[in-house]
């Protein structure tokens, strides 16, 4: 984690500017001060942030390679909008919604503590390998459920994912990723990738930190699920495919590995070139890996790779001033 | 005088080959206790069944006079056996504190849940992670170096850094896989130097591999000489070396076949 030690903000700083820019959102969604267009592309790029930094969590902290985050999606998806539509939907969204979310998320987490315990045994290409194949298993599973609209999909879901939801869930995940990070969990995530015999003998408890990093980043993933189902108010299967895993794949190693501030810029780019390019229609879709290809030649930890804008970085963990002398 | 570490008739087969065979050894708490023999006689096959990397084919390894083998790494290491490795083994990419740090956090206790939301005992332990490990990088002299990066260290740093990150785990047993690889004797006089405060200033029981005879000479209290997985000889540094079999071990039979 090679850091660009410059000083963190002045203490205070980083919550007014949080209060400021969720005051915003708020002013938005009652004012109606941005069309829906704009308003829409902003809700996607929040989705995208909390996609994008939680499989960081375990393709760039961890150095894992998993290609299953659109699964985890799904899980967070579905679920929520079986509780938003079918369990609750006489609730009124302001504590509804939270919940819907809240147990899209539960669900992803949970299975993914299962992926996470194959990771004890599997490494590298195996993994990547069981990921895609938990991928399938999860949209052939939707598929076969009458209950959830099968491949026809789920419709007339509520359109609850309001700019000021997507910021608040947002800020929680990249608070919350933040803090593990700069926790010994973290540093026992950073230490299976950089050498897992030395962390071992280090004390650290591997699979314990593996565990973590795989149920904090499948359950964020799933509340990303969550709040992109009650973005389009309609899902089905085919959306969570290889394809939505790859967008997050692009977004990752574009930002860079291991990096909150990466994740946020390579979730940004690639929102908006998806936006820009969208003229293009298919051709969009040879661009964007071609940019990736690019990036792995050029610049393969990606444009943050490894490194951390300051202000996301706890006060305490930048050198003493020195006070001596 | 109790046997700290106790190595019983361990065993270490890969397929076919035995790389250790009825091993036994004793480390005696407060002693630094080398191993010494030919390339290829075993030596960090059994440093890597002490620290649980390997589970021994046969034989058990005991800790304080417990069983330790069979369990996991992480759990030996946190119960008190720390070691280095022969080709140097940081986190490169971290910095020097974070190294240091890691080891350190084997004796934390906040839950992870608790590390995310923050609570404050998990503030109050990263705070005393930075000033115990910053305490700790200070004594090895390579705290200005704190937060650079590991991998940027010169190679004599990265071996002091790889020490110190061992200590950083409180261990009563520290492993060393040959501490003077790549250093001539000067550097190697000095590292005698250091190895002696070590011990004096942590009370730390040492077991280290070396192939520099001069250092094990001069350092260790008591020997033990591998050859092919075995035990040829034991004792102290004088008994050792004059052992005949030590010598045929070294040089070779004296009627010359090789």
């Amino acid at each position: 984690m090679m850091r660009w030690f410059k000083q963190p903000p002045p203490r205070g700083v980083l919550l007014a500017l949080l209060a400021a820019g969720l005051a915003a959102c708020f002013a938005i969604e009652q004012f109606g001060l941005v069309d829906d267009y704009v308003r829409f592309v902003l809700i996607t790029l929040g989705i995208n942030i909390i996609l994008c930094v939680s499989l960081n969590l375990v393709n760039g902290w961890m150095g894992e390679f998993s290609v299953g985050h659109a699964g985890f999606m799904a899980l967070g998806a579905y679920l929520s909008a079986c509780v938003s539509v079918k369990w609750l939907g006489w609730g009124d969204p302001l504590w509804m919604f939270p919940l819907a979310v809240m147990a899209g998320g539960l669900l992803a987490g949970a299975v993914g503590l299962l992926l996470g315990l194959l990771s004890f045994k599997t490494r590298g290409d195996y993994l990547a390998i069981i990921t895609l194949a938990f991928l399938m298993i999860v949209k052939s599973g939707i598929e076969n459920i009458p209950y959830v609209g099968g491949p026809r999909g789920f419709l007339g879901i509520g359109n609850h994912t309001t700019l000021l939801w997507t910021a608040v869930w947002t800020v929680l995940t990249l608070w919350a990723i933040r803090n593990l990070v700069y926790s010994r969990f973290g540093r026992g995530i950073v230490a299976v990738r950089e050498d897992e015999i030395a962390a071992n003998a280090m004390g650290v408890d591997t699979r314990k930190a593996k565990l973590a990093a795989f149920v904090v980043s499948s359950f964020f993933g799933g509340v990303a699920g969550a709040l992109f189902a009650h973005q389009l108010q309609f899902i089905n299967p085919g959306v969570f495919d290889i394809v939505k895993s790859t967008e997050i794949l692009v977004m990752v190693y574009l930002g860079g590995i291991g990096s909150l501030g990466g994740s946020i810029l390579g979730a940004a780019a690639f929102t908006i070139l998806a936006q820009v390019l969208q003229p293009l229609g298919t051709w969009r879709m040879v661009i964007l890996p071609l940019i990736l290809v690019l990036l792995m030649l050029f610049r393969p930890r990606g444009i943050m790779g490894m490194r951390e804008f300051p202000w996301f970085v706890p006060r305490r963990e930048f050198p003493a001033k020195e006070d001596k002398k | 005088m109790s046997a700290l570490l106790e190595v019983r008739d361990v065993t270490m087969r890969f397929g076919g080959l035995v790389a250790v065979a009825d091993l036994n050894l004793e480390v005696t708490q407060g002693h630094a206790h080398g191993i010494i023999g030919p390339n290829g006689a075993g030596k960090t096959t059994a440093f890597n069944v002490i620290t649980g990397i390997y589970t021994p084919t046969a034989g058990d390894v005991l800790f304080r006079g417990e069983i330790i083998s069979g369990r996991r790494p992480s759990a030996i290491a946190r119960g008190g056996i720390a070691r280095t490795f022969q080709n140097i083994r940081l986190f490169r990419d971290l910095t020097v504190l974070d190294n240091v740090r890691i080891a350190h956090d084997a004796h934390a206790r906040y839950s992870w849940p608790g590390a995310m939301v923050q609570l404050p005992s998990a503030r109050r332990a990263e705070q005393e992670s930075i000033e115990h490990c910053t305490d700790l990088l200070e004594k090895f002299g390579l705290v200005d170096a704190a937060y650079e990066r590991a991998g940027d260290l010169p190679y004599g740093s990265q071996r002091r850094l790889e020490i110190a990150r061992a200590m950083a785990l409180q261990p009563s047993l520290l492993l060393l896989d040959e501490p003077a690889a790549g250093m001539n004797s000067a550097e190697t006089l000095k590292l005698v130097e250091f190895l002696g405060w070590l011990r004096d200033h942590f009370s730390v029981t040492m077991l280290l591999i070396e192939h520099h005879m001069q250092l094990v000479m001069t350092f260790c209290d008591r020997i033990t000489v591998l050859d092919f997985g075995k035990t040829i000889a034991e004792g102290s540094p004088d008994e050792v070396r004059n052992d005949p079999k030590v010598i045929e071990a070294y040089l070779g039979q004296e009627d010359g076949h090789e």
